[in-house]
Formats: C-alpha cells, sequence, structure tokens
C-alpha cells in the first residue's frame, strides 16, 4: 500500500529521530533513503577490508541525552565510550596536552605559561556559562520574534528568563560571546599563542570562517555543549562507529512500526492545492502522505524537490542565500600498526584523544586564508583521531583506523571541481603534516580514503559538502535558522516539514532539531507529544 | 619549578614528607589535595582528634597554595587585593583574610605572612594566579607561586610548644598569636608561625623541602615523650568546625569559580565584616561592599547548637519548622565541647544571635532512615577555643 | 567654598567634550574645559601640515552629526558653515568611474538590477540606520535592568550596583525594532551580524558596486568585507557626507564658541596628569604643570583606557572592571594621508566636477579582502583601500591659490604593526602613493610636501590609546551597555565624581556629539549642583 501518515525524505540521524518519535506517537512512517545503507552522515563502512569506521562524522558527543532515553537506544546498542585528552604539537618538538585528570592539565599549561594554567578555569567557567545558557534552549523549537500569538510570546519570555537568570555580567557576556571572533575571546584568558592555538580549532571546526572572523566564539558552543553521561563538554565514541547512532535510532523506529526503504531516491514532493501531498521517487513510483518532512538542507529541499511555483519567489530566493559552505575534508586511514608520535614519549594517553598540528593562532588564519583564495590550506588544521585505541571493533586485531578531519577544505579548487591529481595533492599534503610529528606514519599507510566536500556532497547529499547542514553564524541560527519565519520546522507549504541540521539547533549529531520537528508534527496533527522536555542542568 | 615534559607519568607527587607519611600511614588512606596526596587518616581518625586535643600532632600542609609577593608596589597591591588593611600587619605578623570580586562576594580565604618588610606569602585555598595577576595590573609587584618550594608542617595541639622547645627552639613561647619567628635549622632556616586551622595552640613550620624528612623525624624524636602523632585530613576537619572555620567549596563557592549566579557570598554574608575595612583606601569590591552595607545581605552565617546528638549534615534549616531559609554547610558532633554543631547558611533576616531555627536532620542506624525536625539555637564566637590558643608565654601542655 | 565650587572639569577638548561643556553650561553649571593641545578638536582639527597647507587631520568628512545638536547649539549662528553638503561617493577602477548619489547611480557601469537591488539595499539600510540613530540620543540601560521583570523569579542578584538611569531605553529599542514591521524586523534580526561581503554577493553583480558599498563597512575599523558585522558597521556611515568650510576644525571651532557663549572655560595647553582621588572619589585633576584643580565632578572625554588605566590608575579600580578595560579592542587599524599638491590632481576618468567628491579605492570585494588580509599578521597592506576627499576644491583658503590639498584614509595599517613604524613607515606610505599613482599618473610631481599619521602618530598626537578614532571598534561586543565596558556604558562610572563622554561610549566615534550630549545629561542626572 502507497499510503502512509508521514513520509520522511532522508535516513540521516534527524530524519530517523523525528520518524520515530512519530512511529511512537501510533503514526505509519515511511522513511525514504537515496543511498543504499542509511545513516547519512553518521554511517559506519567497511571501504577497507577488516575496516568498519565512520567515514564521516567521527566522535559524539551532542546526542540530547534526553533522546538517547526517550528512544531508548542503549537497548537499541547504543553504546558511546568516552575519551580524553587533545594535545597541540609543537614545531620546536614539544606539545601541550589536555589531559583528562584537572590537577595534570593545569600542571601541563603551567609548562608553557603559569598564568594560564590558572586563567584556564575562568576560561572553562565562562565558557560553561555559555554552555549552560545555550542548553537550555535545545530542545526547544525557537519563537518568532516579531509575532505576537501566546506560543511565540511564552517562548520569547522563557528565553527572557534564562537570560536574566544569567546575572547581569554573564548577560553582558553572552551578547559579547555570541558576536566575537574564538581569537578574541581567546585573547581575554590566555597569553601565550600555544594555548590560543590549544583551543581555537573549536571555533572553526566546519566553519568557513577564520579564527580572527567575528562570530566563531559562538561555534565552540558546539564543541562544549554536549555530555556523555552528565559529563558536559566530555566526546566519546559510539563503539562499531556513527552508524551504530544511526542503526540504534533506526531500530528504536522500527520497534515502534516504522518502515525504512533504501535504494528509494525522491525526485519530487508532491504539491497540490497548497498542500504536500506525497512524494515521487527517482523512478516514479508515487506514494502518499499528507505530511512529508524533509531532513534535507534548504536548498536542496526548496530548490530541488519543491517547484519554485509551490513555494513562492520569496523562498526560493531565501534558499540560494542560504549559506553553507564547504570547509573540511576528511582522510580516514587504515593502519598496519599503531603509529609513534616520539613527542609525546612511552606511555602517553594523550595518544588516544585528539592530535592538532598547529600551533599558533597565525598559522590558523593563514589555512583561513588559502581557502578564501580557493584552495587547500596548504599548513591545514587536522584533528586526528586513532579510535580504535578505544574502540577495538573498528580495525583488525593490531591493526588500527586513524580518522583525520581536516580544516579548510573548499568545495572546489581554484572555480572547479575536484580532479584526482587534486586529491593526491591534498592527501599530500595532509600526509605531510602528520608524518613530521609521525616519522613511522607512511610506512604504516594500508588505505586512505579521501574526502573532500565533492564527496560529501554527492555521496551523503549534503550540499557543498557542509558538515553543519549550513553556516552556523547567527543570521542562520536559532530564530533565524534556515530562515527568519521558517524555523519552527514548518515549510511554506501545509504538511511539509524540515527536520535536518540545517534547523535549530543546528549540526552535529545531536538529533535534536529531528526531536523539536516531531514535537511540532505532533502538534499539528493534535496529538500527544513523544517526545521528551529538555532536562535541567540546575 | 621547572615542569618536566614527562610530569603525566606521575599524576601525583609526594609530598616533601612523603617517605615519612607514607611509612606511618598504618590505614593506607589518602587524600588527593591537587598536585599531592596526603593522608586522610593514619591510624584513628577519633584517636587523632584525641591526640590533637591533649597532646600534639603533625599534619602534612605542603600542598597549600602559596603565592609570594615582592616588589616596591607590594603593599598597596595587597591592599587592593584583600579586604583588610595590609598597612597595619607589621613584618613578622600573620593575618587572615579574604578576597573579593567586584561585586563583593568572596574569591577565597587564605592568610597573609608579612615575611619581611615588603615580601608578603599569600597562602590560599584555590589557585589564584590569575587572579593575582589580574590585580596587579597598575602595581610594580612580583607574583610568583611557589608552593612546591616550601614545605610545610602544621604542629598543633596543647604540647606543641613543648615539642619546639624540645626542639632548641629558644623563646618560641613569646611567640604570640599570628607572630612569625625564624630559626636555624640543620644549616638551613625553619620559619615558624604561629597559627592554625585547629583552633588550638598551634604552629605552622616552613622549611626547605631538602630539610623536610630531617624535620619530620626531629620532631618526632623530641615530640615522642609529650605524645606527638601524625594527624590526616578527617580530624583537621572536625578540629577546623569546631574552630568555626570556614572553608572554600564547602561553606562558600568562591566567587571565581561559580558558574550560576547568585551562588555566591559576600565576607557580610560569612560573618566576617570584621575582615572588611572600609578606612584604607580602594580594594576590589569595596565600592559593592558600601552598597550591600547600605542595602542590607542577602544571607548569614551562622553557628548553630542543635538539640539531640544526630549531626546535621547537608541538613535544610527552617524558621519555625514551615519555611525553608537555608542550608547546613558543616555539621559535627564536637567530642571538644561535646555539643552537636553546625555552619549553615540563611536568609537574611532569619538567624540573628539568640535565635532559634529548625534543622531537618536524616539519620540512619542500620539502614533503617529516620527524619526529625531538631531545634537549633544561633550562638556566637567559636564553638570550641581554649585559653592556651591565646596565652602568651605558652604553656608546656 | 570657594567660587569654583560645583565645578564640572571635562578632560578633553574634543567634539564630544566640548558638546558635554556647551549642556553643561547652558544647564547653568560651572563648567572648565581642559584641553591638551594648543587648540581644541581633538580628531576632529584642522591643521596645518605644511606651509600654507591645511587639512583636517584625523576625521576629514563629516557624516553623522547629530542635527539635534546643531540646532540646539545653533552651530551655525557660532560659525558652523558648510563648503559642500551631500558629497558624492566615486569608486575609482580600471575602467570608468562608479558615481553614487545616495541611492542613485549617476554613472557607472550598472544593470539596471543592481540599480533597484540598490534602491531597495538603501532603503533598508536607512531605515536601520534610523532606529539606531534613536538609539544614539539615548543613555543605554543597565542590561540587568533591562531584564529587571525577570529578576522577580529568582534570587540572583549579587551585590551589583542596581542603580538604573534609563531603564526604558532598552525597551524603547526593541519597540523601535519592532515598528519596523515584520519584513523589514526579520532582515535586521538576520542581516545585523551578517558580513558585507555575503549580503552584497547575494544582492548584487557589479564588482565595483560592491567593493564601493562594502568599504562603508570596514573604514575605520580593523575587519575586512568577509568579517561579520559589517553590515551593522556600514549603518554607521548611512548618512551624507559633507564638508565643513575650514575643514573639521570648524565643527568644533563652533562647538567651542557654542560653549563659551553658554558660560564654559575652555583651557588650551593645559594637560592633565591624573586625576586627583579623595577615598574613593574623583574630586580633580592634577595637571601635567603640577597644577591642582578641583572639581565637583570630572567628565572625562579622553579614551576608556587612557582614563581608567591612566588618569585614573588601575589601583583604585576593581580588579575584573579594570581586565575588561585593559581588553578593549582598541588597536587601530587606519592611517592617514595629507599631501600638498603644487596643482589639482587628475585622476584618470574623474571629470574636474567630480573631484571635490568623495573619492574611494576599493575597487571591489577581493582587493579590500586582500588588503586587509595582512592586518590579522600585524603586517600593512601592500595595496591599501583609501577614501580620498580634496577639500580644496570647495574650500579654496585650505591652500594656498591654485593648489590643493589631498586627505585620505588610508587601510590597513595596524597600529601594532610587526616590524614597528619607524621601519614601517616608509614603505607603506610608497605602497600608498603607488596605489594613488595608478589612479592618478601625474601626482607624484605635484606633490609638495606629505604627512603620513599611522595610528602610532594618531595615538601620541592625539592622545588615543591604540590610535582607534572611535576609542575602540565599534562592533556589537562594544556597543551599547557594553560600551566601553559593562558598568561604564551608561557614562557614569565605578567610581564617583567620574563620568565619561567621549567615542569610548555610547554611541561611539565619527563626529557625531551624541556621546557628549547623552554624557551631559547624565552628569546633571547624577551630580550634585
Amino acid at each position: 500500500m502507497n499510503r502512509h501518515d508521514v513520509i520522511v525524505i532522508g535516513a540521516g540521524h534527524n530524519g530517523l529521530t523525528t520518524a520515530a518519535f512519530l512511529a511512537k506517537a501510533g503514526l505509519k512512517v515511511l522513511v525514504l533513503e537515496r543511498k543504499p545503507w542509511i545513516g547519512g552522515a553518521a554511517v559506519s563502512r567497511e571501504l577497507h577490508p577488516g575496516w568498519i569506521y565512520s567515514n564521516c562524522s567521527y566522535v559524539c558527543s551532542l546526542l540530547r541525552p534526553e533522546i538517547y532515553r526517550g528512544l531508548d537506544l542503549a537497548r537499541h546498542g547504543l553504546q558511546i565510550a568516552p575519551y580524553g585528552g587533545g594535545v597541540t604539537f609543537t614545531r620546536d618538538g614539544d606539545f601541550i596536552g589536555g589531559y583528562a585528570d584537572k590537577d595534570v592539565r593545569r600542571r601541563e599549561y603551567a609548562r608553557h605559561n603559569e598564568r594560564d594554567a590558572d586563567a584556564y578555569l575562568r576560561y572553562s567557567r565562562d565558557t560553561m556559562r555559555q554552555t549552560r545558557f545555550i542548553r537550555t534552549l535545545l530542545m526547544r523549537t525557537p519563537p518568532d520574534p516579531t509575532s505576537l500569538r501566546w506560543r511565540d510570546l511564552r517562548e520569547l519570555a522563557h528565553l527572557g528568563r534564562e537570560f536574566a537568570r544569567l546575572g547581569e555580567t554573564t548577560m553582558g557576556d553572552t551578547i559579547r560571546f555570541y558576536s566575537m571572533s574564538i581569537a578574541d575571546y581567546l585573547n581575554e584568558y590566555f597569553e601565550s599563542d600555544l594555548v590560543k592555538a590549544h583551543h581555537a580549532g573549536s571555533g572553526i571546526i566546519g566553519t568557513a570562517l577564520g579564527v580572527h572572523s567575528p562570530g566563531t566564539a559562538y561555534v565552540l558552543l558546539h564543541h562544549y555543549m554536549g555530555d556523555v553521561d552528565g559529563q558536559v563538554g566530555s566526546w566519546g565514541f559510539a563503539r562499531g562507529g556513527m552508524g551504530a547512532v544511526s542503526n540504534a535510532i533506526a531500530g528504536a523506529l522500527r520497534s515502534a512500526g516504522g518502515e525504512i526503504r533504501a535504494d528509494a531516491p525522491v525526485a519530487r514532493i508532491i504539491v497540490r492545492g497548497g498542500e504536500t501531498k506525497g512524494v515521487v521517487l527517482q523512478n516514479g513510483d508515487e506514494i502518499y502522505a499528507d505530511t512529508v518532512i524533509s531532513s534535507l538542507d534548504p536548498k536542496r529541499t526548496f530548490l530541488k524537490l519543491l517547484d519554485a511555483g509551490d513555494v513562492g519567489a520569496d523562498i526560493v530566493r531565501k534558499a540560494r542565500e542560504f549559506k553553507i559552505r564547504g570547509s573540511s575534508g576528511k582522510l580516514n586511514i587504515a593502519l598496519d600498526g599503531l603509529p609513534s608520535f616520539p613527542a609525546l614519549g612511552h606511555g602517553n594517553p594523550l595518544v588516544a584523544g585528539d592530535m592538532h598540528f598547529l600551533d599558533t593562532l597565525a598559522r590558523f588564519e593563514r589555512a583561513y586564508d588559502d581557502w578564501k583564495a580557493g584552495t587547500w590550506s596548504k599548513d591545514p588544521y587536522l584533528d586526528l583521531l586513532i579510535p580504535s585505541l578505544t574502540d577495538p571493533t573498528m580495525a583488525p586485531p593490531g591493526k588500527h583506523f586513524m580518522s583525520v578531519f581536516v580544516q579548510y577544505v573548499p568545495r572546489q579548487v581554484e572555480g572547479r571541481d575536484w580532479t584526482d591529481a587534486d586529491r593526491a595533492a591534498f592527501r599530500e599534503t595532509v600526509f605531510e603534516q602528520i608524518s613530521r610529528y609521525s616519522p613511522d606514519f607512511r610506512s604504516l599507510v594500508l588505505h586512505a580514503e579521501v574526502r573532500t566536500p565533492q564527496e560529501l556532497e554527492n555521496e551523503v547529499g549534503l550540499t557543498e559538502g557542509n558538515i553543519f547542514q549550513g553556516e552556523l553564524t547567527f543570521d542562520q541560527l536559532f530564530f533565524n535558522r534556515p530562515f527568519p519565519g521558517y524555523a519552527q520546522y514548518r515549510g511554506p507549504v501545509r504538511g511539509m516539514y524540515l527536520c535536518g541540521s540545517a534547523t535549530h539547533p543546528g549540526g552535529g549529531v545531536m538529533a535534536a532539531p529531528g526531536a523539536n520537528a516531531a514535537r511540532e508534527i505532533l502538534r499539528d496533527l493534535r496529538r500527544p507529544s513523544t517526545v521528551p522536555e529538555g532536562w535541567s542542568d540546575d | 619549578m621547572t615542569i618536566p615534559q614527562e610530569h603525566h607519568l606521575q599524576a601525583v607527587f609526594p609530598t616533601p614528607f612523603h617517605a615519612r607519611t607514607a611509612a606511618a600511614n598504618t590505614l593506607n588512606v589518602w587524600h588527593r589535595w591537587r598536585d599531592y596526596t596526603v593522608a586522610d587518616a593514619y591510624f584513628d581518625v577519633s584517636l587523632e582528634y584525641t591526640a590533637l586535643r591533649n597532646a600534639c600532632t603533625v599534619f602534612d600542609l605542603s600542598p597549600m597554595t602559596k603565592h609570594l609577593i615582592t616588589g616596591p608596589d607590594a603593599l598597596s597591591f595587597m591592599n587592593r587585593l584583600v579586604t583588610r588593611d595590609v598597612a597595619k600587619l607589621k613584618p613578622g605578623r600573620v593575618g587572615y583574610t579574604v578576597w573579593c570580586d567586584d561585586e563583593g562576594q568572596v574569591v577565597d580565604d587564605g592568610t597573609i605572612f608579612h615575611l619581611r618588610e615588603g615580601v608578603y606569602r599569600l597562602c590560599s585555598q584555590e589557585r589564584q594566579l590569575d587572579w593575582l595577576h589580574a590585580s596587579g595590573l597598575g602595581f610594580e609587584v612580583a607574583i610568583q607561586e611557589d608552593t612546591h618550594d616550601v614545605a610545610a608542617l602544621a604542629l598543633q595541639g596543647p604540647t606543641s610548644c613543648a615539642v619546639l622547645k624540645r626542639l632548641g627552639l629558644a623563646g618560641i613561647e613569646t611567640l604570640t598569636p599570628f607572630g612569625i619567628r625564624s630559626f636555624a635549622f640543620e644549616g638551613g632556616e625553619l620559619t615558624v608561625s604561629r597559627t592554625g586551622f585547629t583552633g588550638d595552640l598551634g604552629y605552622e613550620l616552613w622549611i626547605d623541602p631538602e630539610l623536610a624528612l630531617m624535620l619530620w623525624d626531629r620532631l618526632f624524636d623530641v615530640g615522642a615523650p609529650v605524645g606527638i602523632k601524625p594527624m590526616g585530613t578527617h580530624a583537621l576537619e572536625m578540629s577546623r568546625i569546631e574552630a568555626g572555620f570556614i572553608q572554600a567549596g564547602v561553606d562558600f563557592l568562591p566567587a571565581d569559580r561559580a558558574i550560576r549566579a547568585g551562588r555566591t557570598r559576600s565576607p557580610f554574608e560569612l560573618d566576617l565584616a570584621w575582615l572588611v575595612d572600609f578606612g584604607k583606601s580602594h580594594f576590589t569590591g569595596r565600592r559593592a561592599l558600601l552598597a550591600e552595607q547600605a542595602r542590607g545581605s542577602r544571607y548569614r552565617l551562622v553557628k548553630l547548637d542543635v538539640e539531640g546528638n544526630k549531626p546535621a549534615r547537608d541538613a535544610y534549616i527552617y524558621d519555625r519548622r514551615r519555611k525553608n531559609v537555608g542550608v547546613v554547610t558543616s555539621s559535627m558532633w564536637s567530642p571538644a565541647a561535646k555539643s552537636n554543631i553546625a555552619l549553615a547558611s540563611v536568609e537574611m533576616p532569619y538567624g540573628a544571635p539568640g535565635g532559634e531555627l529548625w534543622a531537618e536532620i536524616y539519620y540512619q542506624k542500620e539502614l533503617k532512615w529516620s527524619r526529625f525536625m531538631a531545634r537549633c539555637t544561633v550562638v556566637e564566637g567559636p564553638f570550641y577555643s581554649p585559653a592556651r590558643r591565646r596565652a602568651t608565654p605558652a604553656a608546656d601542655f | 567654598m570657594t567660587d569654583d565650587a560645583g565645578r564640572i572639569v571635562i578632560v578633553g577638548g574634543g567634539h564630544n567634550g566640548l558638546v558635554c561643556a556647551a549642556y553643561l553650561a547652558r544647564a547653568g553649571r560651572k563648567v572648565l574645559v581642559l584641553e591638551a593641545a594648543e587648540q581644541v578638536g581633538g580628531a576632529a582639527v584642522t591643521r596645518e601640515f605644511a606651509p600654507g597647507f591645511r587639512v583636517s587631520s584625523v576625521a576629514h568628512l563629516l557624516h553623522a552629526l547629530d542635527p539635534r545638536i546643531a540646532r540646539e547649539l545653533r552651530l551655525e549662528q557660532h560659525g558652523l558653515a558648510y563648503a559642500r553638503r551631500a558629497l558624492r561617493t566615486v569608486s575609482l577602477g580600471e575602467g570608468a568611474p562608479l558615481v553614487l548619489d545616495g541611492a542613485n547611480v549617476e554613472a557607472g557601469d550598472v544593470t539596471p538590477a543592481d540599480r533597484a537591488a540598490l534602491a531597495e539595499y538603501v532603503r533598508r539600510q536607512q531605515r536601520f540606520a534610523a532606529v539606531l540613530a534613536n538609539q544614539h540620543s539615548r543613555i543605554p540601560s543597565r542590561l540587568g535592568a533591562g531584564f529587571s521583570v525577570f529578576r522577580l523569579f529568582d534570587r540572583s542578584a549579587n551585590n551589583r550596583n542596581t542603580e538604573n538611569p534609563a531603564p526604558w531605553s532598552l525597551a524603547k529599542f526593541a519597540l523601535d525594532v519592532r515598528l519596523l514591521g515584520r519584513a523589514d524586523m526579520r532582515e535586521l534580526l538576520r542581516v545585523g551580524t551578517m558580513n558585507l561581503h555575503d549580503l552584497l554577493e547575494d544582492r548584487f553583480e557589479s564588482a565595483q558596486l560592491k567593493g564601493a558599498l562594502a568599504l562603508d563597512g570596514v573604514l575605520g575599523a580593523r575587519l575586512g568585507p568577509r568579517s561579520g558585522q559589517t553590515f551593522f558597521t556600514s549603518l554607521q556611515r548611512a548618512g551624507a557626507y559633507a564638508l565643513p568650510r575650514g575643514g573639521m576644525g570648524a565643527v568644533t571651532g563652533a562647538l567651542a564658541v557654542a560653549a563659551r557663549a553658554a558660560g564654559a572655560e575652555i583651557r588650551v595647553a593645559s594637560p592633565v596628569a591624573s586625576f586627583t582621588l579623595h577615598g574613593d572619589r574623583v574630586t580633580g585633576v592634577v595637571l601635567q604643570s603640577g597644577e591642582q584643580i578641583e572639581a565637583a565632578a570630572v567628565v572625562s572625554n579622553a579614551d576608556p583606557q587612557t582614563t581608567f588605566l591612566g588618569l585614573v590608575g588601575a589601583r583604585h579600580l576593581d580588579t575584573e572592571f579594570a581586565r575588561r578595560v585593559l581588553h578593549i579592542r582598541s588597536q587601530g587599524c587606519a592611517a592617514k594621508l595629507h599631501l600638498a599638491l603644487a596643482g589639482a590632481p587628475g585622476f584618470r576618468g574623474v571629470p574636474a566636477g567630480l573631484l571635490g567628491e568623495r573619492l574611494i579605492i576599493a575597487p571591489d570585494l577581493g582587493y579590500i579582502d586582500a588588503a586587509f588580509n595582512p592586518s590579522k599578521y600585524r603586517e600593512y597592506s601592500t595595496q591599501p583601500v583609501l577614501e580620498i576627499s580634496v577639500p580644496s576644491v570647495h574650500d579654496a583658503g585650505l591652500a594656498p591659490a591654485g593648489q590643493h590639498v589631498l586627505s585620505a584614509i588610508v587601510q590597513y595599517a595596524p597600529r601594532d604593526l610587526a616590524m614597528g613604524w619607524s621601519a614601517g613607515r616608509a614603505p607603506f606610505l610608497e605602497a600608498t602613493l603607488a596605489v594613488l599613482t595608478r589612479y592618478a599618473p601625474a601626482l607624484r610631481s605635484q606633490i609638495v610636501a606629505a604627512e603620513l599619521l599611522t595610528p602610532l602618530d594618531i595615538e601620541n598626537e592625539f592622545r588615543i590609546h591604540g590610535g582607534h578614532w572611535h576609542h575602540g571598534e565599534l562592533a556589537l561586543d562594544q556597543y551599547m551597555m557594553l560600551r566601553p565596558v559593562p558598568g561604564a556604558a551608561q557614562y557614569a562610572t565605578p567610581v564617583p565624581g567620574l563620568w565619561l563622554c567621549g567615542a569610548g561610549s555610547h554611541p561611539g566615534g565619527g563626529v557625531i556629539g551624541a556621546a557628549g550630549r547623552n554624557a551631559a545629561r547624565a552628569v546633571l542626572a547624577g551630580s550634585r549642583a
């Protein structure tokens, strides 16, 4: 039977989350996925025999614990293993490590700058103040500030109350925080350029901005606002790779009676009389449902799946102007053994955490200048991890998997598509940086998958390869995400919704956009909500 | 101290006394104190406490955060930092103080040692280098954390003076409370201050880490006849509550660590108005504290005598058994005062001296939990303060 | 009590100091202005930089002077006249120049779609700028008090001074934003933090037009066209440009006359060394000469860092407040070039009739971005952007007969140049002249004298910490109740007896005068007569 209550387009983690909550509410839900596999950018793939790994998103922290529990993901097989650390190597053979133990970490900072070691506490405090504020907004629908409807006024009042609760000092700091650059923010705490560089990466990951660009301080929050088992700001690996996240949500969906159809690319959303009626697949099949939810970004949704005539010129223009830029790439490397990092010495636990190699803010900014000039950074920012040290399922015994996130990488190289020669040169750029700190790295490489924004776009369906489904600048956040007036998950056509990372609260494997969308849809369908309320940090 | 690159391999350091404290720690229970470990207890908490109040005990104080403050503006810097008038603190004297943030909320408490003219040591409960440097803007002052460079022991209890005399510290009995004096010791210098966290007669001994073990050994040699014992943090905690001393992170939240607004306390709200000197030059928080003085405080810290014998641990405090007006921050049965005591933070205007409050106490005996409301009397002054604490010359026992 | 009881001393005779003095004197207060330089005016002065050649030294075009101030202080009666109003903008490029007159394209290769887009862009920009302009004449609310209604819900208030001189200011601002109507309000909330590069790329095709519009967002700022908030900064320049007759010194000259006419006393060549404090309170000033002057109130027109860390001294401030003052972003990035020319300069493609307009060298977004990039590494632009004025075209008195002065703002020239300005001055001047001669090939042969004021020179000569005209970046993190820092954003400072009235306070730099006027109101409300 080709009739369902709800069709969700795209089986990424947000699409699956929306579908799961709607299925739990008793709706007949169908998820349509273009690819033969599900998960979108939260997938585990085997691209080299024996190595099953996260080939897109690679670490987990933001996944809302309310959703984890609400969909019973642990029962559906999801296990998150926290990891510690974070190290920045210096060109002169030293490093600074974010040891998990706070006193060891303090001593490590003091090794480079005594005052910064104590300033780190102030930095953590102020960042945590911002984190606490934004965490109260994640599981809520943004208000429309121009509206006088009761719900919007109530949400605005909630926002005002949470803001007021910060106290006057933090209120001012919040406004500053949302408009500052990560470099200016760090300058208020630290003296040492190395300490600043050690913290700067979180302000620009996945973002087409430099460390001196206003607005990058906020991006930091997308690395601090998550938690693993209540440890706010902590990160972990999904055992079995990030596909475990999608598979667990899919498990929740199926156990609630939902259906997922892979290899079923949608060509168009059917609109009649200003209402959605269903979708047409690329093979011509029509499937009907009064509610159609797109987990795709607004460019794909409004410019490809819908007719301009159905959505109106205003939406078409907004979708065209939506900022979604490829700025990062990835290398997934199968290794014959564990590479050494001589600077760290023997038995250093930092080898199991994130490794970085930019030791000054200037190197960060020059990396961005390369991107602005239309090429990948010649001295890029790498976020390098060896997850197989924590999760043995990712590689055969004794072998290892290395995940290398690379910033900045443009969608096009000097205005043209990536060629194989470009990919090889890009790979060489990254290899060269790693080899400088790990002399035996190259000799251990068995296979390396190169993923530029072009691959992310073509394989995962993220326009321009932007990992957040849209830049995280204030013009595209909260009530502006994806567009002003359309931030409450409802599309311009009745019965049509958005649920992807292009909606509030944005990117990262958070699943909050999907859950929030489900709540709004159930509200429109006059059904009791199955979506849990946000938990308080107090 | 230069920190080696491989410092992480030994995450926690032994204190300069560790060889001896480890040997003495028959229970092998340790307490993490920032970069170091100190013993929680050596043989039995209540016996260690008894040794403190009847003879004397040695507590390894080395991990305490210490800063050395020097330079031409050292005095004016100190005065800008803390609420007390440091100009009144003569060389060779120690003063307890607090310091505040702009809003007059207590950042930390600690002691100022005026080691010699213009040279100060600031001991604090928390790490303070960032705040001290920020406060040093515009002053010609050098601020250096030297926690690792100084080994320290607290020698406390009625026979502590006798021990020092037997150690050969001539005239030590004439050292007045909060006085500092230095003595030659084994080719080095031993600095003795008549200070402590126990509310008893007692001294703190400051020495080069190289001489630490020698000091420990000599103390125990000469102290054995007058009952010297090592003491861990648990017994220390008992004594500091009896003395009515507050502790950062327990009785108040350090203002520079507070994430949530409104959780911090001013000196007035910690019963420390006596530390605030509006007569001196500007200090951080001064204007806010003047405003608070004019407007009134939100809270006060009270000392409670709780009826019965069940410690009011983490108990809510009620006015007339109905309105929740505060919470207990520290509590215990006091063996010295033979009363059930507590420190509590209560909303104004509740908790006036001599007034009555109620504590909601939960306790269990053999896994059976009981709850009852205990009448509390607000008392003034320390719960336990023997005359020997203040007497100069100090007696032998 | 002497005759001087109740006297208010204003430290600094820049335009805001003079405005403040005039309003306070008109209110019957005894006012003494102390100016360090030989003439009043601060950064809005006309100086002779070569024999017979005079030029507006720092600010060189008037575009935002609060019309209410001009009216209330009767500046035109006091001598302010305009050599030219409503200057057009002439953007120099490889081809024919683009000539803009507000929303109209007078000349240039611009498509009809771009012309329509420009009209819409300027319309919105002016609506948004009007909302900000309304706010300029209001004392900012304290944030805590602005949200005081929510305070009813908990006891979070610590020991903050809860006095709020302008409780409704924030609400009025919010109302103004609402009154824009739904569409424009949404657009303001969206584009308010956006960068001009993206916004202009979305709206326009013509590279030259985009370059010209982008310059408004980056001039005087340490921002490039891709930097967030540049749309916001461009709103500060939404007014029409004018040339006062006699240069910018004529504006401050008229303000000085107005202040004196109202009874204020102005002393020049009287640099203040420090403030005197009695207990907590500022009670007067000490001049560098050693002379002490008592005051019932001191109003500082100096920048906030000079005021608090220099004149008051950090030791009289609270630690966190001093730290915030220290971290005000105030490293200037704009230099000023003055050329004495033997004849009228000839810019390629610019007819003589347009020579006196506002000429800009910002041919496209990429050019501006390339000029900006080095500043991130504390290097100067090898190919700077320029805003050029040849005021002598309209105001012959500025140069000997038949000769001319050229005044240009040159970016980017970071105050904290890595190589240092003693090494950087000559090559930067050469780079600037090389760019100029690309558009005016004969210029070098006409140069009689040249003066380059780097931000370091501006810091030293005009006593502005960091050499930033705005006394601190004019960005959202240093705007309204955050300008210069929370706790001093209502003109009153944490130090009793001390007020601020300079560009470091709301609404910031540019020769607006609103900070001086607002400060006068705050002083009148808050000080004892």
